[in-house]
C-alpha cells in the first residue's frame, strides 16, 4: 500500500516549483471561454513565450473559469510579488501583445484590459470558488498547494465524527441544492442511523436550465468537492460516496475521474485515509438526461440503474436510501462549502451572510445583462448591488423588468423588489425561491406569460409522468398558456389556470409537480396585466 | 401465522379507531369501512401512490397526503372527504378522461370499471380541459387478451402484479411525462412476447377496460382485483378461502388460464 | 435474437462485453452499460436492448423502460452531423427558438430527428453550462456562443465541408 501523502510537503514543493518563474500566464480553459477561442489563444501564448525565449521565466497554465464568461477568453498574468492584471477577449493577436508587454516590448490595448476594481470583482467573496480559476484542475498538487484536503487531514486527525456535525451544525449552513434545509441536522440523521453500510452522495445533477455553479466547481476544483464529501463521510459514518453528474457535464466526469484517481494513489480515498482507520471510497455516476433525477428519491433510483421516478417521502433516504441503506444527498455546492468550514471555524463561516442564511451563494448571471457570468456573494446582498453594479445593468438602453430564480421551481421579482435582500426567507416572501443559482434577468420586451409558458413546457417535457397531478396537469397547463399566449384564450381561462395550479401543487408526488405551478402563479401575481390583456385581445378577435 | 401488531389510535372523520402500527391510512379506514377512493392501490401489491385519488387532509400538515402511501402515526386526525379534497379528486379525474380517449358506451368495461366508478361518486359530470385524443392503436395479438391503451391511466397494477406474484415481468413503462406508455417485452407485440406466461392476472388487476379477454362485448368485462390480496394472503398464511365467484373468463372456449 | 447477432464476429461486442465484466454484470450498472453500448453502436436497437437485457438478466421490458425514460438515449442512426440548440432559460430568453425554427426549416428536420438524407439530426438541449455566451449551439461537439439563426446556419454549413477539405 502507497504511504500517505504529506500534505506539506507536497504543497511546499509546488509552491516552490511556482516560485522558479517570475511570471505566470493563466488562460482560462472553460467550456464559455473555449468556445470564445480560448484554445487558440492558449496555443498562441505558449508557442510565442518560446518564441520570444522566454520559457525559463514566463510559465502558461490552463485554468478554470474566472468568472466573467461574456468577456471570454480571460487570461491572467501574475508576476511574482507584483500586481496581477486581467485581459478580456484575448485572441491570437492580443496573445502576441500579452506574450510581448511581458517582454518589455510593447503593450496590450486598453480594450483588452479588465479593470479588476469593478463590482463584478470587488463585491465577491470567494469561498466555494476560492480557487476556480487559480489552479491547475488536473493536477492534485496544484490543489494541494492551495489548501486541498488541508480540512480532511484535520478532521480526522483532531475532531471527533461528532464535533465535526457540531460544527456543521453551528456554522448554519443551509443546503444550496434549492430547498435549503440545515446541513448540519442531515447529517446528524445520518450519523444516528445504525447500519453496517452508510452512503454519501453528492449531487451534481444540476438541472435548473440557465444555472452552471456545480459545473464550474466539479470542473475547476474537483478536489473541493471530493474532499467535502470525505468530510461528510467520515462525520456520518459512510464508508462509500457517489457523485451523480449529468452526462451534459462530460468534462466535469472526466476531471472528478481523474481526481479521484489521483486522490486514492495519495491516500486521500480508499482504505486507511491518511492512515487513519477511516476508509472511504468515491465513484462517479452519470445521469442521462433527466431533470427530475435531480430529486434526491429519484436520484437514489436512478443510480440503482432504475427509471427515475421519485418515491414518497417518508421514508427519508437517511433512513431507507440507495439500495435500501441510510443514504444522505447534498448538493455539489452544499460540500464545496464543507472544507472552509472545517478549516476556518463555523463563527467565521456564520459571520458572512445574514443570520438565517449563512456564508455565500455562487450565482450563474444571465439574460439581458452587461455582465454575465458567475459571481459569489455574501447571502444578504440586495437584488440591485447583483443586478445593477455586478452585473452593470441591463444593456441597450432598455428597461429592467424581472430577474427570475429558482427556474422552473422559481418565479419572477420585479423592478420594485429590487432592494430586496437576498436569502432564503425574503426570496419565499417574493413567491420566488433561492433555487440553486440560476439568475436570469429580462428586460421590457420579455412577455411574461411566454415565460411562464417556456417554464410550463420545461415541466411537462421533464415530469416523470409517474402521478396523475403532474403528468396530465402540467399538460393542460401548457395547454392553457400556450392558448392565451396566442392570443386564442377564452373567458374563464385564468380562473381554471389558478384552480389548476392549486391542485398540481398540491396534490403531486414529488417537487416537481408541486413547484411546477410557481413560475405560472408568480407571473399572475406580479404582470397579471399582461395576461388580462391577452385574454382581452382574443376577445375582439 | 397471525403477528401481533401494536394498535394506534387515530381519529379518521371524528370516528376514532385501532389502527395496527405500520398499516397506511387507507388500510386502517377499509378495515373500518370508511370509504376512500383509490385507483393504483391494489391490496397484495406494492404501493405505487401515483393517481392521487387517494389524498387526505392530515392534522397539521398543509398538503393533503396520499392515504394508500401514509403510515399511521399515533393520534393522527384524518380528513377523508372535505370540499377542497373532493373538489381536487373531480379535477384529477377531469385530467385523466382528458388524457386518454375513454369512451363508456362501446367500452367492454362499462360499468365495471373503477375509473367511471370514482368519475361517479366524485360527482364529475363533465371536463373542462381540452380532449388530447392520442393516437393508440390497440394491441390484439395476444390469442387471449387485449391490450386497449386508449384506456390505459399508468396507473402500473399490471406491471407490479406480473413482476411481484407472477414473476414474470412482462409489462414495464416506457417513455416519461404524459408519453409514458406500457409496453412488453421490447414494445413488440403482445401476442410475439416470449415471457408472457398466459396466467391473465393483470387482466384481473386493471382498474378500466384497458386489459380484457378476446372476444369480450360491451360491458361485459368484470375483473378480480381482489384475486391477488387472496393469493398474497394464502401464501402467507397457507389458508386457502375458495372464492366467493371465480375470475372471470367470459368465454368458456379461451379454456384456463395456465 | 442475440444469437443472430453472433456478437464473435463484431469487435464493438468486445467493448461492451469489457465493460460488462469490469462491472461484474451488476444490475445497478444497467445506465453506464447503456451509455457504453450508444457509444460504441451509435445508437441502442433493440438486438442491443435484448443484448444487454441478457447479460445482465433483467426483464426485456425494463431495459426498454430504463433506456426510453432517459433523453440521451436514441433508439436509431443518428446523422453524419449533429447540431445541438440549447433551449435552457438563458438561450430561451436571448432567442434560442428563433435558431431551432431556421435549423428546422432550412434542413426540413424537426427537433429530435434526423433529416431524411441522414445529413443532419437536430436535438434541442436543456442548458449546456455556458449560459454567459447565451444563445448556444453545439455543433458536432463544437460548443459556440452568440449565436443567432444564421450564423448558426453558416457554422453547419462550414462544418459540412471539413471532411471534403481534409480529403
Ligand atoms: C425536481 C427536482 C430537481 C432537483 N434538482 C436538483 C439538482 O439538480 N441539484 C441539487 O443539488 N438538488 C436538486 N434538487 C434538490 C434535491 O432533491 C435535494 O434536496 C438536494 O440535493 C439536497 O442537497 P442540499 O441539502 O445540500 O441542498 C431537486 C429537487 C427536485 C424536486
Ligand atoms: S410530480 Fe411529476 S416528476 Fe414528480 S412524481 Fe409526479 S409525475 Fe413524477
Ligand atoms: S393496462 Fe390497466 S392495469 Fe395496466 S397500467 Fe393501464 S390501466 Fe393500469
Ligand atoms: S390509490 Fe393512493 S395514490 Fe393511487
Ligand atoms: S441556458 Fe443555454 S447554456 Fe444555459
Amino acid at each position: 500500500m502507497a504511504t500517505p501523502i504529506d500534505l506539506h510537503e507536497v504543497a511546499e514543493r509546488e509552491l516552490e516549483d511556482q516560485a522558479r518563474y517570475p511570471w505566470r500566464i493563466k488562460a482560462c480553459g472553460s467550456t464559455a471561454c473555449q468556445s470564445a477561442g480560448a484554445g487558440a489563444s492558449i496555443s498562441t501564448l505558449e508557442s510565442e513565450v518560446v518564441a520570444v525565449g522566454l520559457s525559463d521565466s514566463v510559465r502558461v497554465m490552463s485554468t478554470g473559469c474566472m468568472g466573467l464568461c461574456s468577456r471570454g477568453p480571460l487570461v491572467r498574468v501574475l508576476r511574482r510579488g507584483g500586481e496581477e492584471t486581467m485581459y478580456q477577449s484575448v485572441d491570437r493577436d492580443v496573445a502576441v501583445d500579452i506574450v510581448g508587454a511581458v517582454a518589455g516590448r510593447g503593450e496590450v490595448a486598453d480594450a483588452n484590459r479588465i479593470d479588476r476594481h469593478i463590482p463584478f470583482f470587488t463585491r465577491q467573496h470567494r469561498v466555494v470558488l476560492a480557487n476556480a480559476g487559480i489552479i491547475d484542475p488536473d493536477r492534485l498538487a496544484s490543489a494541494v498547494a492551495h489548501g486541498a484536503y488541508s480540512a480532511l487531514e484535520k478532521a480526522i486527525t483532531t475532531m471527533t465524527p461528532d464535533q465535526v456535525v457540531e460544527a456543521i451544525k453551528a456554522s448554519g449552513l443551509r443546503g444550496r441544492g434549492g430547498a435549503g434545509y440545515p446541513v448540519g441536522a442531515k447529517w446528524s440523521l445520518l450519523a444516528g442511523a445504525s447500519s453496517d453500510q452508510k452512503y454519501v452522495i453528492a449531487n451534481g445533477d444540476e438541472g435548473d436550465p440557465g444555472a452552471y455553479m456545480d459545473r464550474t466547481v466539479m470542473e475547476d476544483d474537483p478536489h473541493r468537492v471530493i474532499e467535502g464529501l470525505a468530510i461528510a463521510a467520515y462525520a456520518t459514518g459512510a464508508t462509500r460516496g457517489y457523485i451523480y453528474v449529468r452526462a451534459e457535464y462530460p468534462k466535469a466526469v472526466e476531471r472528478l475521474d481523474r481526481a479521484i484517481r489521483a486522490a486514492r494513489r495519495s491516500r486521500l480515498l480508499g482504505r486507511k485515509v491518511l492512515g487513519s482507520d477511516f476508509d472511504f471510497e468515491v465513484q462517479v455516476r452519470i445521469g442521462a438526461g433527466a431533470f427530475v433525477c435531480g430529486e434526491e428519491t429519484a436520484l437514489i433510483a436512478s443510480i440503482e440503474g432504475r427509471r427515475g421516478n421519485p418515491r414518497l417521502r417518508p421514508p427519508y433516504p437517511t433512513e431507507s436510501g440507495l439500495f435500501g441503506m441510510p443514504s444522505m444527498i447534498n448538493n455539489v455546492e452544499t460540500l464545496a462549502n464543507i472544507p472552509a468550514i472545517v478549516s476556518k471555524g463555523a463563527n467565521w463561516f456564520s459571520s458572512i451572510g445574514t443570520d438565517r442564511s449563512t456564508g455565500t451563494k455562487v450565482f450563474a448571471l444571465a439574460g439581458d445583462l452587461t455582465n454575465t457570468g458567475l459571481i459569489e456573494v455574501p447571502m444578504g446582498i440586495s437584488l440591485r448591488e447583483i443586478v445593477e453594479d455586478m452585473g452593470g445593468g441591463v444593456p441597450d438602453g432598455k428597461v429592467f423588468k424581472a430577474a427570475q430564480t429558482g427556474g422552473p421551481s422559481g418565479g419572477c421579482i420585479p423592478t420594485q423588489f429590487m432592494d430586496t435582500s437576498v436569502d432564503y426567507e425574503s426570496l419565499r416572501e417574493l413567491g420566488s425561491i433561492m433555487g440553486s443559482g440560476g439568475l436570469i434577468v429580462m428586460d421590457e420586451d420579455t412577455s411574461m406569460p411566454e415565460v411562464a409558458r417556456f417554464f410550463m413546457e420545461f415541466c411537462m417535457d421533464e415530469s416523470c409522468g409517474k402521478c396523475v397531478p403532474c403528468r396530465a396537469g402540467t399538460v393542460q397547463l401548457h395547454g392553457l398558456l400556450d392558448r392565451i399566449c396566442s392570443g386564442e384564450g377564452r373567458p374563464g381561462d385564468l380562473g381554471l389556470l389558478e384552480e389548476l395550479c392549486t391542485v398540481v401543487r398540491e396534490t403531486s408526488l414529488c417537487g416537481l409537480g408541486q413547484s411546477a405551478p410557481n413560475p405560472v402563479v408568480s407571473t399572475l401575481h406580479y404582470f397579471r396585466d399582461e395576461y388580462e390583456s391577452l385574454l382581452q385581445e382574443a376577445a375582439h378577435a | 401465522m397471525p403477528e401481533v401488531r401494536r394498535s394506534i389510535a387515530i381519529t379518521i372523520d371524528d370516528t376514532e379507531i385501532d389502527a395496527y402500527e405500520g398499516e397506511s391510512i387507507l388500510q386502517a379506514a377499509r378495515r373500518f369501512g370508511i370509504k376512500i377512493p383509490s385507483m393504483c392501490y391494489l391490496e397484495g401489491l406494492s404501493v405505487w401512490g401515483a393517481c392521487r385519488i387517494c389524498v387526505v387532509e392530515v392534522a397539521g400538515q398543509h398538503q393533503p397526503r396520499p392515504a394508500c402511501a401514509t403510515l399511521v402515526v399515533e393520534d393522527m386526525e384524518v380528513r377523508t372527504n372535505t370540499a377542497r379534497l373532493q373538489s381536487h379528486r373531480r379535477t384529477i379525474l377531469e385530467l385523466l378522461f382528458a388524457e386518454g380517449n375513454h369512451v363508456c358506451a362501446v367500452c367492454v368495461s362499462n360499468g365495471n370499471c373503477e375509473l367511471q366508478d370514482r368519475a361517479v361518486e366524485a360527482g364529475m359530470d363533465h371536463v373542462r380541459f381540452d380532449y388530447r385524443n392520442p393516437l393508440r392503436p390497440v394491441d390484439a395479438t395476444h390469442p387471449k387478451y387485449v391490450f386497449d391503451p386508449n384506456r390505459c391511466i399508468v396507473c402500473t397494477r399490471c406491471v407490479r402484479v406480473c413482476d411481484e406474484i407472477e414473476g414474470a415481468h412482462v409489462w414495464d413503462v416506457a417513455s416519461r411525462g404524459h408519453q409514458a406508455h406500457l409496453v412488453t417485452e421490447l414494445g413488440q407485440p403482445w401476442g410475439r412476447s416470449s415471457s408472457c406466461t398466459w396466467c391473465g392476472k393483470c387482466v384481473a388487476s386493471c382498474p378500466t377496460g384497458a386489459l380484457f379477454y378476446q372476444g369480450s362485448a360491451v360491458g361485459e368485462s368484470v375483473h378480480a382485483p381482489d384475486l391477488v390480496a387472496r393469493l398474497v394472503a394464502a401464501r402467507r398464511d397457507h389458508e386457502w378461502f375458495p372464492p366467493v365467484e371465480s375470475p372471470t373468463s367470459p368465454n368458456e372456449q379461451n379454456g384456463d388460464d395456465r | 435474437m442475440a444469437e443472430a447477432l453472433h456478437p464473435s464476429g463484431d469487435d464493438r461486442f468486445a467493448v461492451l462485453d469489457k465493460h460488462l465484466k469490469r462491472t461484474h454484470h451488476a444490475q445497478d450498472q444497467l445506465i453506464e452499460t447503456l451509455h457504453v453500448a450508444q457509444e460504441v453502436f451509435g445508437y441502442l436497437s433493440d438486438d442491443i436492448l435484448m443484448y444487454v437485457a441478457r447479460a445482465l438478466l433483467l426483464p426485456p421490458s425494463m431495459v426498454l423502460g430504463v433506456a426510453t425514460f432517459y433523453h440521451l438515449f436514441n433508439f436509431e442512426a443518428q446523422g453524419e452531423h449533429a447540431c445541438s440548440v440549447c433551449t435552457g432559460t438563458a438561450c430561451f430568453v436571448k432567442g434560442a427558438d428563433a435558431i431551432v425554427a431556421a435549423v428546422r426549416d432550412g434542413y426540413a428536420v424537426a427537433p429530435g430527428a434526423t433529416s431524411e438524407d441522414g445529413f443532419l439530426t437536430l436535438r434541442t438541449a436543456r442548458c449546456l453550462g455556458s449560459c454567459g455566451l447565451a444563445p448556444v449551439v453545439v455543433i458536432d461537439g463544437n460548443v459556440a456562443g452568440h449565436q443567432d439563426a444564421r450564423s448558426t446556419l453558416e457554422l453547419i454549413r462550414a462544418q459540412a465541408r471539413i471532411p471534403e477539405e481534409v480529403n
